[in-house]
């Protein structure tokens, strides 16, 4: 992500006087922004951010929206727990979090007004609920909201589920949970999954006690996938506090044209009208797309430079999510401390999307379901895959390509040399052989557990069809 | 004059014959195989007619050169010589030898009877050129691509394409051990006595040796002019200069032009000796320096190796939990006990390779895919084979059968390569993930590039069962290996190869 450009502003505004520092820190800065506009198939969009920008982070402006419900000032920017940093072990031997750098992000995130911090039982590997909490537990209880979710996928018995329950108490160190989720609805045997979930054990029975007893504050749900569990859940005759939707311009109104997933996504503009309707706070999800939304393809980019030059692709994909007013928070999964920065630039405060943008951003989306994405966030929910494979490395190898424009369309391509080295190559730095798509198996253990509904298999051979083509020269 | 021509000659040689064993792109095999190609055993194993003709005939016209300039042993040899003459800090550090020729043309009867009889061990032992590619290929390799991979690490910093990461892995430990000790012998021999090695072991030198006995141009000593002040004598490093006696032996003389460098009063011409006298003279040797520091490298490469080594371990993946994301372990796979060893398309079949291979790994250090490796069997020991574990013989590359200087694998093209069969398939039912963890799985008939695998039910008569297991057509398969390479089941594939001990077209 970009987040060079208020900064430049910043620097240009206060230039009546330039001494050689400031010149160079200007020159700096600016040519970080130009670069970091030119992606690549790169491993990771790890942009570099220079020059005494943290100061300019506002503390005091960022947006809040209010829960009707129960008058909680919440900050628009949410942080989503989900990618929290990793590290090697010290011996060596395997990854743990990152925790000096878990507490500098969550540190840094209150202190300039971000408060809302949503994670899960299984998030990152089943790590992030402990470090969440520990990094939390440094800071007032009264400063920050904490979501967490009842995620009994695997096993929904209702005595694993109410020890999942309590153990997410135990390990986030807190004895009230401000927002607790029914973690991913919809998913599975539709209905038939939700009931096996929460009714059938009475875990949505026992939910309710518990925020009558006072230990959940808000009680709500996450949703991916099959409409119909979105209308049954909503009509219940269960007062929902908030609901977790998947909001985005790709998503608001063509969630359904993209191509190679299995069930379509629903419509956010749908989803979104029924909350508001049932006076249910929207928590946006997916702002991004996992990142995609932040590396749009360049000619997108130029559309939105167009009309606002300095603004990144990720500024208006959160300009986006939070313009509805019905919009509590938008969840974003920061790693690094630029990321967050920039997004809480974005929405301290955030600028509502006028008329004109809108249209720029029909227009984005046009291109962005025209082109080769595979609808996959990175989200790992798929992971481990039983036979080693990485599925969302793989995927992001790919998408980091159809954003810089790398993916030929055949063998005649100008580019064709150099695109072809540099997908190659890219493929073995970002996944290693052992756990790249030819090896895919095709179990389809995966399938079920994505909430994009990828058909990853199938997505699995299109990435090792084209890797082929392109390793064995053929032409197409 | 002579001396500094034959050190630019064989600096040349020796850094490009080298870098065959060194380069994984394949770009300098396209400009310089040729090179291994005019290396004399090869030569013979290939039965290449013109090649042996133009070796015999340089060594009648103008002595071992072809030691001091093209076998890369001996330049070897030269660069440690060198270097322990610096290090002791001694000039005129040689003397005179007697030869010992019964151990010489020894060895070369041996040789000779091992070539003909075809014991491979033997022969590929001995073969200096070979033995030299072993050492390029067990030490100077693995530091190469292991400086390649820190230039990529860096490129990949700076998001730069222009280097790759390659693996880098021992092939084979017999091999390893061999070319150490050879390493070993050769150095240690080089260090103290010049070349002993190529004038009491070395077969090629025997026969050299003998054929130069004969040579047209020869060192002669103008005994007119020879002052017996014996520089020649204690710069030669072939030991063969006898200034008691005024005699040179042209048969353990490699022409490296150290005496005439050596001798202060001109007094050893590089003629036609019966133009001189007919006595053989010599006179005096000022060694000078060789320019070659390349060997240097190689006791701290070795250490820098496996240090290197213990560090690049494969990444192995970690954790079991219940939550989302992480990476499941892979286990290693583990090799087949083939009943036929595998050898590449080109080979023509196991006996070919047999016969004709020297050894060399220059085929082991080329192949892209980490297919090649040594055997570790003692009839063929260290000629290449086959295995899957680490890739499979892509159908786009014939990069072996272009290398190969000894015509054990025969050049052939990516069309001729999609219809050799050099194996064909096994396929274990009980290892099967399809029937191990009841999923369904196609990677082997998805990869199959010949169509020779196909998917039928696992249980026809059980409705319930709509899983599918491969079965094999022996007739269609190449024996390329996609299928044993990316079978998931670990450590043993369900699918492996059997080699065909004659390929045949498929």
């Amino acid at each position: 992500m970009e987040n060079n450009n208020n900064n430049n502003n910043n620097n240009n505004n206060n230039k009546n006087e330039i001494s050689r520092r400031n010149f160079f820190k200007i020159a700096g800065t600016t040519a970080v922004g130009t670069t970091a506009a030119i992606y690549g198939c790169k491993p990771d969009n790890k942009s570099s951010m220079t020059g005494g920008s943290a100061d300019e982070v506002p503390t005091d402006k960022m947006t809040y929206r209010i829960n009707p419900n129960t008058g909680d000032k919440v900050s628009l920017l949410g942080y989503g727990c989900m990618r929290w940093p990793l590290r090697q072990k010290a011996d060596g031997n395997g990854e743990e979090i990152d925790q000096d750098a878990v507490n500098e992000l969550v540190d840094y995130a209150i202190a300039h007004g971000v408060n809302y911090f949503d994670t899960s039982p299984v998030y990152v590997r089943g790590w992030s609920e402990t470090a969440t909490g520990i990094a939390l537990k440094r800071h007032p209880r009264d400063k920050f909201f904490i979501a967490t979710k009842m995620s009994n996928f695997s096993d929904p018995s209702r005595q694993a589920s109410i020890d999942m329950y309590n153990n997410s108490f135990k390990v986030l160190q807190v004895d009230y949970c401000d927002y607790y989720l029914m973690h991913n609805i919809g998913p599975g045997e539709g209905i038939a999954t939700f009931r096996k979930r929460f009714i059938d054990n009475g875990i949505l029975d026992f939910l309710i006690e518990e925020r009558k007893a006072g230990r959940i504050r808000n009680l709500g749900w996450s949703f991916h996938g099959d409409v119909k569990v979105f209308d049954y859940v909503l009509a219940m005759d269960v007062k929902w506090d908030f609901c977790q939707i998947q909001l985005n311009y790709q998503d608001w109104q063509h969630a359904n044209s993209v191509k190679n997933v299995r069930v379509k996504n629903v419509n956010a503009e749908y989803l979104y009208g029924e909350l508001v309707k049932h006076k249910v706070p929207a928590v946006v999800m997916e702002p991004l797309l996992g990142g995609r939304l932040a590396r749009i393809p360049s000619q997108a980019l130029s559309l939105m430079r167009e009309v606002r030059p300095e603004s990144s692709a990720a500024q208006w994909a959160f300009r986006y999510a939070g313009t509805p007013e019905n919009v509590l928070t938008s969840l974003s999964g920061m790693v690094y401390i630029e990321h967050l920065q920039e997004n809480i630039r974005t929405h301290a405060p955030l600028v509502p999307l006028n008329e004109q943008e809108y249209k720029t951003l029909d227009k984005v989306t046009e291109i962005l379901i025209d082109s080769d994405y595979i609808q996959c966030t990175e989200c790992q929910y798929c992971m481990p895959c039983p036979y080693g494979l990485d599925i969302p490395g793989t995927f992001g190898h790919y998408n980091r390509c159809v954003s810089a424009g790398k993916i030929l369309k055949n063998a005649n391509d100008e580019n064709y040399k150099k695109a072809r080295r540099e997908f190659l190559i890219g493929y073995d730095r970002s996944v290693p052989k052992l756990r790249q798509a030819n090896h895919c198996t095709n179990c389809n253990k995966c399938e079920p557990k994505c909430p994009q509904r990828v058909e990853i298999a199938n997505e699995m051979q299109r990435v090792d069809l084209y890797a082929e083509r392109l390793k064995q020269n053929l032409d197409f | 004059m002579l001396k500094n021509f034959r050190l630019i000659a064989a600096a040349l040689f020796f850094l490009l014959t080298t870098l065959l064993f060194l380069d994984f792109t394949g770009v300098i095999h396209q400009w310089f195989g040729w090179l291994a190609k005019i290396q004399l055993i090869p030569a013979l194993l290939a039965t290449n007619v013109i090649m042996i003709t133009a070796i015999v005939i340089l060594t009648l016209f103008f002595g071992r050169i072809y030691c001091s300039v093209i076998c890369p042993l001996g330049v070897l040899q030269d660069g440690v010589s060198h270097l322990a003459g610096r290090i002791k800090g001694k000039k005129n550090r040689f003397r005179f030898v007697p030869a010992k020729s019964w151990l010489r043309y020894g060895i070369l009867v041996l040789f000779f009877i091992a070539f003909v009889a075809e014991v491979s061990v033997f022969v590929s032992v001995l073969d200096p050129y070979a033995a030299y590619g072993r050492v390029a290929s067990n030490f100077f390799s693995p530091l190469y691509r292991q400086g390649n991979n820190l230039l990529a690490f860096f490129a990949e910093k700076i998001d730069s394409y222009s280097f790759y990461s390659t693996e880098v892995w021992i092939k084979g430990w017999i091999t390893f051990g061999v070319a150490v000790i050879t390493l070993f012998t050769v150095g240690f021999l080089a260090w103290y006595n010049g070349r002993t090695y190529c004038n009491t072991i070395c077969p090629v030198g025997a026969f050299l040796g003998f054929l130069s006995r004969f040579a047209l141009l020869k060192l002669t000593v103008n005994r007119e002019k020879c002052t017996e002040c014996r520089r020649c004598e204690r710069n030669c490093k072939a030991s063969c200069i006898n200034v008691s006696t005024m005699n040179i032996d042209h048969s353990r003389c490699v022409g490296c032009f150290n005496c005439t460098k050596a001798c202060q009063s001109d007094a050893i011409q590089y003629t036609f000796p019966k133009a001189a006298d007919k006595n053989q003279n010599t006179d005096k040797n000022i060694p000078v320096t060789i320019k070659n520091n390349l060997n240097s490298l190689s006791r701290r490469g070795i250490i820098f190796l496996l240090v290197t080594l213990f560090f690049t371990k494969t990444l192995k993946a970690q954790q079991k939990l219940q939550g989302d994301g992480g990476l499941a372990t892979i286990e290693d796979k583990k090799i087949p006990n083939r009943k036929t060893p595998i050898v590449p398309p080109g080979a023509l079949g196991v006996k070919n390779m047999k016969t004709h291979c020297t050894a060399c790994q220059l085929c082991v250090s080329a192949c892209p895919n980490n297919v090649l490796r040594p055997s570790e069997k003692l009839a063929t020991l260290m000629q290449p084979e086959m295995s899957f574990e680490r890739g499979y013989c892509r159908l786009e590359c014939t990069e072996c059968s272009q290398v190969c200087p000894a015509g054990a694998i025969k050049p052939i093209t990516r069309a001729e390569k999609t219809a050799i069969s050099i194996g064909s398939p096994v396929f274990i039912k009980e290892k099967c993930i399809v029937n191990i963890d009841k999923i369904q799985c196609n990677v082997c008939e998805r990869h199959c590039p010949t169509g020779a695998i196909t998917r039928v039910d696992s249980e026809p008569n059980n409705k319930n069962n709509t899983l599918k297991i491969p079965v094999v057509n022996k007739e269609l398969c190449i024996g390329c290996g996609a299928c044993e390479h990316l079978c998931p089941a670990r450590p043993f594939s369900a699918i492996y190869i059997e080699g065909n001990l004659r390929h045949h077209s498929s």
